[in-house]
């Protein structure tokens, strides 16, 4: 296990959380694991994005600089990033947002429109978790037995009545 | 041991400073080091600490000189402008052979310079935390967990040798995320204080806590007894890690958060067959010059990975004698250096040693 991942967007939509999320799952499958946050002025309602890395040794730098997946939650985090994904790495793109298709051919692209189906479903402000779903079928960093586990770690107690909505975006993006 | 969770560097540091038995907190706010005064103002007053904002730095790190004074753990910490601010403060700590805890997470400068990862205040920390001759026991973490760790050890050996410590840390340790875990309060080392200036009783004579000496002297006095006392540190207390280092002969010396990447570069440097290792000073100062001494007998060159314009380079030099060439490895004002640009000094350093 190496991966490498880049997840990046607005601030507010999780980027941090989702992030968070899978340094957990890493963690409770007894990997190595590293989260790093963009900090400043631009978590103040501008880009945000985190470094996170779940490997079997221990992790050295953990800035992502070759990126083995991203995730870009709007159009300005797949232009910045996608050159940093590895030839065979994955882009997840949340197609409601971007329209841009990712530009390379050396990659894996899935087009999720996450914004749509949060919004059509009752899951207003969980695209992040609909394409946490694809993602961890795709890539495999979260066995299915874990995720509600993870997920209970990582909401804030005062926020559990989230975990049921969280949980049935992350079972959405799964299924596509 | 309890259980692992993820804690963001500021945090844990935080937590690993109140289990040690730190109940005093003096601080003012600055990025990248927040969180760490934000979790303390959410802890303290719930353990019957004291958290307090000060008006300043300055302000702050003489709250500090007063808890110290009265025989408390305590500590202030800050990023690289505002530590400067403390430097007076540390200066007049030293000088009263007070114990305190100063945290440095590093960012670019000089000046207000950014607010993104360096280690740029290496010289300040090491060679001249403030005026006069003293020195401060600086600790170099490279791990969340280590942070942790070192808190522990910062306290105690202030207390042990009756000095301020520094943890130096960077912006990348400050707000990444990885495992910890934290080890049980019990282990807490503490020390008698018996010149705190705490309250007489009717017990004692009184203690007074100074660095003032108006008789020459007896200032010098003061100097050279704790030099002797800085000897003995200097003796017994380096500290520093090795990363596949026995049959190297490119020596990459390189602490904190670089620390980390260069072991990447050195694992794939190896990959290609060159023989480089990593000698990591955990402490600073004492800067861990036994090692590099021992290493200069058989390596081909050494270099200096850092987050500043070549400042460890000159405690290399020195503790091999400059026997061996050192290559410098630098990126600066909040840029990280890549595994690859490491790599590449690596490959220089073992081809071009004259």
């Amino acid at each position: 296990m190496n991966q490498q991942i880049i997840i990046a967007g607005f601030g507010g939509q999780g980027v941090l959380f989702t992030g968070k999320f899978m340094a957990y799952a890493g963690l409770y499958q007894g990997y190595e694991v590293s989260w790093l946050p963009s900090y400043g002025p631009e978590m103040r309602g501008g880009t945000a994005n985190c470094n996170v890395v779940i490997s079997d040794q221990p992790v050295g730098s953990p800035i992502v600089i070759n990126a083995t997946s991203l995730i870009a939650m709007n159009a300005p985090s797949l232009e910045k990033f996608e050159a940093s994904v590895v030839p065979g790495g994955k882009i997840f793109v949340d197609s409601t947002l971007i329209t841009a298709k990712v530009s390379r051919a050396d990659v894996e692209a899935f087009y999720v429109p996450a914004t749509q189906l949060a919004g059509d479903n009752g899951l207003k402000g969980l695209s992040n978790m609909i394409m946490l779903g694809k993602f961890i079928k795709e890539t495999g960093i979260c066995e299915a037995a874990l995720i509600e586990k993870t997920l209970k770690k990582v909401v804030p107690p005062k926020k559990a009545e989230l975990i049921e909505k969280n949980m049935q975006a992350i079972q959405m993006g799964y299924k596509l | 041991m309890g259980e692992k969770f993820l804690m963001k560097g500021n945090e844990a540091l935080g937590e690993a400073a109140i289990l040690a038995g730190c109940r005093n907190f003096f601080g003012y706010p600055i990025t990248p080091q927040t969180e760490l005064a934000a979790y303390m103002a959410k802890k303290l007053p719930k353990v019957g600490g004291v958290f307090l904002q000060a008006e300043s730095e300055v302000a702050a790190i003489n709250m500090v000189y007063g808890a110290s004074a009265a025989g408390k753990r305590v500590m202030t910490s800050s990023s690289s402008p505002g530590v400067s601010l403390k430097s007076e403060g540390m200066s007049y700590l030293a000088g009263s052979d007070l114990p305190a805890l100063i945290v440095n997470v590093q960012r670019g400068g000089p000046g207000l310079g950014g607010i993104q990862p360096a280690q740029s205040d290496y010289f300040q920390a090491t060679h001249g935390p403030g005026h006069g001759d003293f020195r401060l026991l600086v600790f170099a973490p490279s791990t969340v967990q280590e942070v942790v760790d070192m808190v522990f050890l910062a306290f105690e050996k202030a207390d042990e040798y009756r000095m301020p410590s520094m943890i130096l840390a960077d912006g990348i340790l400050g707000q990444m995320m990885e495992p910890v875990e934290f080890p049980e309060s019990a282990h807490v080392k503490t020390f008698e204080k018996p010149w705190a200036t705490n309250g007489m009783q009717g017990k004692r004579k009184k203690n007074i806590v100074n660095s003032l000496y108006l008789q020459p002297d007896e200032l010098e006095r003061e100097n050279f007894k704790r030099f002797e006392r800085y000897q003995k540190i200097c003796d017994t207390e380096q500290r520093w890690e090795e990363f596949m280092l026995d049959d190297a002969e490119v020596v990459v010396v390189a602490y904190g958060a670089s620390a980390r990447i260069a072991k990447n570069a050195i694992r794939a440097a190896r990959e290609k067959g060159i023989r480089a290792g990593l000698v990591r000073p955990i402490t600073l100062w004492p800067f861990p010059e036994k090692i590099l001494r021992e290493k200069a007998k058989t390596a081909k060159a050494f270099v200096s990975v850092e987050l500043s314009m070549g400042q460890m380079i000159n405690d290399i030099r020195l503790a091999i004698e400059c026997t061996k060439p050192v290559y410098l490895c630098n990126r600066v004002g909040g840029m990280v250096m890549t595994p690859d640009e490491i790599e590449a000094v690596i490959v220089k350093a073992q081809g071009g040693a004259k």
